[in-house]
């Protein structure tokens, strides 16, 4: 009898042909589940509006069937909505996940590259100093948070490898530099502007449409993949990069295409919504304790992600209050009050 | 304790310079913003006070204060900064950490937004409520007392709520009219502007309370750094060293940033660079963080009000203009201690 | 026959703070070679500039006698298996779980595991006597048993290479007998070759058939246990006066360190307590020189 046929919690093998895949049953539980909860919300969201619509409805119009009006309010504007909400949750979860076990911190999160202030500071400074209109917004985000992140990394080579503790502590310094000529723009810009670049700040799901939706699902389609072939990899480097190198893995190799390929999908997804940077410091952690399985939770932490920002969304728009939260400010308060009502419950960490 | 002379006179000569630096800059606070005022006359302001010389007036009424404010509320956060480090054995911890910046941030929000407050004195009143109020709500939710075996749970409770208020701050922002941004925006600058006489008593008070709390603390917390088993056994009481310290990190943050705003990274850095000079004996490293803490605010103060002439740049972003790179050359020299 | 594993050369440290230059260093194959030496002597820097772990400033490291750096990392990871001094397991995870990562160089993305992977893992537990912790998260454990852990997960990896650093640092000495007498047993099988750094003297003469001892990073002597047994090394190694007498039980060279007081005037003599046995030199008791102020010859046992 095999000593790994034991408890609950065991690791189980799934046998496709010649493909062998190791499992753990409570984490594709809690994954199917998230995923379930995901596609629900967006229907709920996409019954939302102006118009009320029914399940049925919004079910058919979304396969193409069903009347012109329905049709078009669903196809043309609630859809590419709420997939980019699901998308823009799924990217910043991962990334998320990512970074928290690259430098094995529980508040590491696509800022410890410095690449939120940067994206800040590129958005704020083309609202506040150019004024060049919402694309123009997207694209200066995308170069600022590249730029702080490449530099943060270059900063902190030396000898060819970054070490995990002297990319963060670096990537704090850029990130406070960065914090505080954010705050210098947003002091000195005009009144109206700076409103519009606190607003940016907020992140925004309003008036998404395909345009915004489809990069975010390419992104998704083509960076997921990339980590979850890379979780392997980053599970064993948790144990050290000693003990991982000894078991074969090039840590440095990994530690770098994981990073681009987080900060790719950070990048995709702040373009899309602005900086809704809290999905990705909460939806891996609440994955973590849902799922209670020790390494890094890709799959799991972007689906959370993409029901954390779907449910704020919905919520956002049913709340009875008449002006429209921002869905970065409702996803600080909907994963806040999650994490800590988890903290308060579990007696452990 | 036993250090080589070569490492008693660095030290000497650190804080040597450190104090000669600082009456400079005190000086030279004087001196500058809107109008720079010789020396002669700064001088002739602080001996030969005469009312009737607006200059003297100047020096006296708004310099004078705002330059010891400076100097309170650097060291504050430099103390604050080294206590939080030692208390959570993490490098990394700031005093932000218990939530102080985000609940002042939400008081004076609330202030601003709703009851059309505009006054640095009113600033300082709504701070410190709310920097109390979310510090002692971090410190149950994350069960800080156990912090020192395991900070996690106070590093997510802290983050938790901070993100929630900083939400709630942004909420009221956006929802009222533009003048509230820009009102915001000055107190979030960390600026010391138009802190006169009628801030400094506070802080001040407050932050002697919390030295005279937090200094007699030094053996205890170098024995705690030893790990929370070692530390139990050379007869460190645990929680009282936590809840004395976390109370005096609340209140030095929570007067610093009722004061001045919200000044991220001083608190952090300051405290590193101490560590680098005098070692992990937090008999010599607490003063020292407060000296350089002092000092880094102040010459943020001063080159904030120099080189924006006549408006300004305030102290807390300054502070990180001017700390961040230096901080990034010692990380990067991995001069920088693991704790 | 070529060594397993070998160093030429080498220049070795960490951070611009060199510890060994110009080493030369051969595994034979099949042995079972103990590094033994005092503390910061270079034995772990060696072991992991051995295993690739640690880049050499100059020399090379060849492994079945072609350059390590040669081979895809993967390819050495099926052939040499290091247990480092300090590992971290990951939060929660359980120990059938952290040994079964011992496996990961034989397995990919598709093949996430096999019946092998099964059996290596079952046979590790065993192995080790941790089979009845399978279940038990690694942070509840005790050091000793974590560090059988480790090592289980080591043995996993199925390499024919071992290298072990400190392998029985926080182990009882029931449990460090039954670690060594593993190694033991795996290098009589002929299929394996051991490197172990080890801090008891007694364990590495008893259990190595080759011994490398190091001091300030160079190789002082290597040889067998009887060759390197000798109080001259002794005292070149660690500084110390000692006895080499015939281990009673195995026969092997057993190192008995002495204390100022021990020494007699004539040169090196038991005398305090009874010795079962005859001592090394065969000399006669004598009683402790006269400056001690104690008195006189101490055939009846008094303590000293």
């Amino acid at each position: 009898m095999s000593a790994l046929n034991t408890g609950p919690a065991r690791t189980r093998t799934l046998a496709l042909g010649p493909v062998r895949l190791r499992y753990r049953r409570r984490t594709v539980v809690t994954g199917a589940l998230l995923a379930a909860a995901a596609v629900v919300l967006d229907i709920a969201g996409m019954q939302t509006g102006t118009i009320a619509l029914a399940f049925g409805d919004v079910l058919g119009a979304v396969f193409g069937q069903g009347e012109g009006k329905t049709l078009k309010v669903v196809q043309k504007i609630r859809l590419p909505r709420t997939v980019t909400a699901l998308g823009v949750g799924a990217c910043l979860g991962a990334a998320g996940a990512t970074f928290q076990s690259i430098s094995r911190n529980a508040l590491g999160s696509p800022d410890i590259i410095g690449f939120t202030t940067g994206a800040a500071t590129g958005a704020v400074a083309q609202i506040v100093l150019f004024d060049a209109g919402p694309g123009a917004t997207a694209l200066a985000a995308i170069a600022g948070g590249l730029l702080a992140a490449g530099v943060v990394y270059l900063l902190s080579l030396s000898g060819g490898v970054t070490g995990g503790y002297r990319l963060v502590l670096i990537g704090i310094g850029v990130g406070a530099m960065l914090a505080a000529v954010n705050t210098i723009l947003l002091a000195k810009g005009d009144s109206d502007l700076a409103a519009e670049a606190h607003l940016w700040l907020s992140g925004s799901l309003a008036a998404r449409n395909w345009g915004h939706a489809v990069p975010v699902l390419i992104a998704v389609a083509l960076l997921l993949p990339v980590l979850l072939g890379l979780s392997r990899n980053l599970n064993q480097m948790e144990m050290g990069d000693d003990a991982a190198q000894a078991l074969g893995i090039r840590t440095e190799r990994t530690r770098i295409i994981a990073m681009a390929a987080a900060v790719g999908l950070t990048a995709v997804a702040t373009a899309a919504a602005g900086p809704i940077v809290f999905v990705a410091l909460a939806a891996p952690q609440l994955a973590s304790r849902l799922t209670r399985s020790p390494g890094v939770h890709i799959g799991t932490g972007a689906l959370m992600g993409a029901v954390l920002v779907a449910g704020s969304d919905l919520l956002s728009q049913r709340l009875p209050i008449q002006a429209a939260i921002p869905i970065g400010l409702m996803t600080g308060l909907v994963g806040g009050v999650y994490l800590l009502w988890l903290l308060t419950r579990s007696k452990q960490v | 304790m036993f250090q080589t002379p070569r490492k008693q006179h660095r030290q000497a000569s650190a804080w040597a310079l450190g104090l000669g630096l600082l009456v400079l800059l005190a000086f030279a606070s004087f001196a500058s913003g809107s109008r720079t005022i010789p020396l002669a006359d700064t001088w002739a302001a602080l001996t030969a006070f005469d009312p009737s010389h607006d200059t003297h007036l100047l020096v006296r009424e708004l310099r004078l204060p705002r330059t010891f404010l400076a100097i309170t509320v650097g060291a504050a956060l430099g103390l604050a900064g080294a206590l939080m480090q030692a208390l959570t054995r993490n490098p990394l911890a700031e005093p932000g950490l218990l939530g102080v910046n985000a609940g002042a941030a939400f008081a004076v929000a609330v202030g601003l937004g709703f009851f059309n407050m505009r006054s640095p004195y009113q600033y300082m009143w709504l701070g410190f409520v709310g920097a109390a109020a979310t510090s002692v709500l971090v410190y149950l939710l994350g069960r800080a007392h156990d912090a020192g075996t395991n900070p996690v749970r106070l590093v997510l409770a802290g983050a938790g709520l901070s993100v929630m208020l900083i939400a709630g701050t942004k909420i009221i922002l956006i929802g009222g009219p533009d003048e509230t941004i820009t009102a915001y925006a000055a107190w979030a600058s960390g600026s010391l502007q138009g802190r006169g006489y009628d801030v400094l008593p506070w802080v001040l008070g407050a932050c002697l309370l919390a030295v005279l709390t937090a200094l007699p603390l030094s053996r205890s917390l170098d024995s705690m750094s030893l790990g929370a088993d070692l530390g139990r056994t050379l007869g460190v009481r645990i929680r009282t060293t936590w809840i004395l310290g976390a109370l005096a990190i609340l209140v030095l943050a929570g007067a610093a940033t009722a004061a001045a705003g919200p000044i991220a990274f001083l608190g952090l850095a300051a405290p590193h660079i101490a560590r680098m000079i005098t070692g992990p004996t937090h008999r010599r490293l607490l003063p020292l963080s407060m000296l350089l803490g002092a000092l880094l605010l102040l010459f943020a103060d001063v080159v904030g009000r120099v080189i924006a002439a006549p408006a300004e740049i305030g102290a807390g972003v300054m502070s990180a203009l001017v700390g961040a790179p230096f901080f990034i050359a010692l990380a990067r020299r991995r001069k920088l201690a693991k704790l | 026959m070529e060594d397993v594993l070998s160093g030429r050369g080498l220049t070795i440290g960490y951070d611009g703070r060199t510890v060994s230059e110009h080493l030369d260093v051969r595994i034979p194959p099949g042995s079972f070679t103990a590094i033994i030496g005092p503390n910061a002597c270079g034995k772990s820097t060696l072991l992991r500039a051995l295993s690739r772990l640690l880049k050499p400033a100059a020399g090379e490291v060849f492994l079945q006698g072609k350059d390590i750096n040669s081979y895809p990392t993967r390819e050495v990871a099926r052939q040499l298996a290091l247990l480092p001094q300090t590992s971290t397991a990951p939060d929660g995870i359980t120990v059938a779980d952290l040994v079964a990562r011992g496996r990961f160089p034989h397995q990919s993305l598709l093949r996430q595991w096999s019946e092998a992977d099964q059996q290596a893992v079952d046979a590790a537990l065993a192995a080790t006597g941790v089979q009845d912790l399978a279940d038990r998260t690694v942070g509840e454990l005790s050091g000793g048993q974590r560090q059988r852990v480790w090592l289980a997960l080591v043995l996993a990896q199925d390499t024919p290479v071992l290298l072990l650093d400190e392998p029985t640092t926080f182990l009882d000495i029931a449990h460090q007998l039954e670690v060594l007498r593993l190694c033991r047993g795996l290098h009589r099988t002929g299929n394996y070759t051991l490197v172990t750094v080890l801090h008891e003297l007694g364990m590495a003469f008893r259990f190595a058939d080759h011994v490398i001892a190091m001091k300030d990073g160079r190789i002082v002597a290597q040889g067998s246990p009887a060759e390197i047994a000798t109080p001259e090394l002794m005292k070149e190694i660690y500084g110390i006066e000692a006895l080499v007498i015939p281990d009673p039980a195995t026969g092997g060279p057993l190192v008995v360190p002495l204390e100022p007081e021990d020494l007699g005037s004539g040169g090196t003599g038991p005398s305090r307590g009874h010795l079962h046995g005859p001592p090394d030199t065969g000399a006669p008791r004598t009683g402790i020189s006269p400056q001690s102020g104690i008195p006189a010859p101490l055939t009846e046992g008094a303590p000293a």
